[in-house]
């Protein structure tokens, strides 16, 4: 019995790093062929550099337009992480505390944005109309607007557990409307606030198909973007290539290492316990 | 307590006037302009009924092809993500040394940028001297044109987004399985229960809410792909791995405005449709809190 359950641990253990390193390969592939001469990157393979070219990388910053596109990314991310917390705290602070109709029905009419398609076509004729086309601020409003729903639904089911006591006793001691929300409430949703901004952190940092359509100008590109223009210029160097998808999915890697436990804790709000 | 004072819903007016504006309002306008002739060619718009939606359901046309290749990939997608999330996360919730680890790698591909997802496996599927085929013809096997051959082109495709997005429905289901009681299966043990009847009947009926939960989140994802497809063949090639939401953007490309808008109502619909699903889904939770 005893040599059957170990036997069984090591076939477990074995299982899983024979999928680990299967998921790992193309890691690999991509880390390897960043270090290698164009030459050797059109093989494709998994053989190592027979001399590591850090150059790649130096190469890929400057004709890959990677600072720009790095702080057009920051520039997105953070104003959309901000944007979106804040307004859809204040609003699912609402929606669950008072619960009239209206309120009921605004929240189910932007929650349903988590399946609805964004009409493409129509959105930018808004866009346009709005002058928010080929603009920064355009952009990172869409972001926040595509953002809401799942961030309003994960911070409503969060407010819903605190006891309105709180709210009581705060109003008693003499909050005011905005006090009240600002020093009592906002530092109690801290854990769902952390979670909602590392998953609008990560969602808008690898947009490329709205920056592509709404801003004409590529000086207004993030890098995961621009890495779509490189590649049409250097799709022959796979090792430029590798280079720069090793530097344009750096941050999203750490940024999910940093946050794993709030990513995950996010999604299990959202989907085990509802 | 007067709660429209310390609870106002002006409160909720920027969510709402973003939402609204920059997401709601195009749907609707949406739903309007699929009943008109809509073009880059013509200044007036007219109305033109139902000619748009007879149009794409037109047999004889390609989009009725978009329909099935989104079902397909939903179905397929669905199904695969499900199964492999389940059996990693059964897997990765037993004794298993540096658990974070393959937790953690499992879920990577998730965070990625489908663009750049895109690109490596444009690399390893490459006919010539990809990883695949290199791998395979060391096997003595002739790997076929991944991503060019209308034959394999869809499957490649549904292929790569399943490496993608399995860790992510495994993580789901790793919740799931950890929030059953361990008090089952110490009496499952005294009943001598074996690992498969362990599975049958306490796993598996504990954890159908997240079956129901992953199934949904995979249908939306589903229908609503774009950018895999974007990155990895661009619904080439012909119409082959053309979806719905692709072949928006190629009709929004030509100038056919109202066509890829009627396109994107019938998505609208069949989604309004999960979404109300969704929503009874959520609530009922919520009730049983």
């Amino acid at each position: 019995m005893k040599l059957k359950k170990r036997i069984g641990t090591i076939c477990v253990n074995s299982i899983a790093w024979v999928i680990s390193i299967t998921m790992l390969i193309p890691f690999l592939l991509i880390v390897l062929n960043s270090l290698k001469t164009s030459l050797e990157a059109a093989e494709m393979s998994l053989a190592f550099p027979s001399l590591p070219q850090f150059s790649n990388f130096s190469v890929v910053i400057e004709k890959g337009d990677m600072i720009t596109g790095f702080f057009n990314n920051l520039l997105f991310s953070t104003f959309s992480v901000l944007i979106t917390t804040l307004f859809a705290s204040m609003a699912a602070y609402v929606f669950a505390r008072n619960r009239r109709k209206i309120h009921n029905f605004f929240y189910y009419f932007i929650v349903l944005g988590i399946t609805m398609p964004i009409n493409f076509i129509t959105l930018v004729r808004v866009m346009q109309t709005l002058h928010l086309m080929n603009s920064r601020l355009g952009i990172i409003l869409l972001y926040s607007a595509i953002q809401m729903p799942f961030s309003l639904f994960l911070i409503y089911s969060f407010i819903v557990k605190i006891p309105r006591d709180i709210d009581e006793a705060g109003v008693i001691d003499g909050c005011s409307t905005i006090q009240l929300f600002t020093w009592i409430v906002l530092p109690l949703l801290q854990p769902v606030l952390i979670t909602v901004m590392v998953l609008t952190f990560l969602n808008t940092w690898n947009e490329f198909i709205l920056p592509l359509y709404m801003l004409n100008n590529t000086n207004y590109w993030p890098m995961t973007l621009a890495i779509y223009k490189f590649f049409g210029m250097y799709h022959k160097d796979w090792n430029l290539m590798s280079a720069n998808i090793v530097l344009t999915s750096l941050p999203v890697i750490l940024v999910y290492l940093a946050g794993q436990k709030y990513i995950v804790s996010g999604m299990i709000a959202g989907s085990v316990k509802g | 307590m007067n709660n429209n004072k310390i609870y106002p819903t002006y409160f909720a007016f920027g969510a709402l006037l973003m939402y609204g504006v920059l997401y709601a309002l195009p749907s609707i306008l949406g739903m309007g302009y699929a009943f008109t002739d809509w073009s880059v060619f013509s200044d007036k718009i007219n109305f033109v009924g139902f000619k748009n939606f007879i149009y794409v359901f037109s047999p004889d046309r390609e989009y009725t092809t978009y329909l099935s290749n989104t079902v397909i990939f939903t179905l397929v997608t669905t199904v695969a993500k499900n199964i492999l999330g389940l059996a990693f996360a059964l897997l990765l919730t037993k004794k298993v040394y540096m658990l974070n680890f393959h937790r953690t790698v499992m879920y990577v591909p998730s965070v990625l940028s489908p663009l750049i997802v895109g690109y490596i496996f444009r690399s390893i599927l490459n006919p010539g001297v990809g990883l695949m085929n290199s791998f395979l013809s060391t096997l003595g096997i002739t790997g076929p044109r991944w991503l060019s051959d209308p034959k394999w082109a869809f499957g490649s495709v549904m292929g790569v987004d399943i490496w993608k997005g399995m860790g992510y429905i495994m993580t789901i289901f790793i919740a799931g399985i950890m929030s059953i009681s361990p008090t089952y299966y110490e009496a499952a043990d005294i009943d001598g229960a074996n690992s498969w009847q362990r599975l049958r009947s306490i796993t598996l009926p504990l954890i159908m809410p997240t079956i129901t939960v992953t199934t949904v989140l995979n249908v939306i994802y589903g229908l609503r792909v774009f950018d895999m497809v974007f990155a990895l063949t661009n619904g080439g090639p012909g119409f082959a791995t053309e979806v719905l939401y692709t072949g928006i953007f190629r009709e929004f490309g030509y100038g056919n405005y109202a066509v890829g808008t009627t396109l994107s109502s019938i998505m609208f619909v069949f989604m309004a449709l999960i979404g109300y699903f969704l929503i009874k889904l959520m609530t009922r939770n919520e009730v049983s809190e």
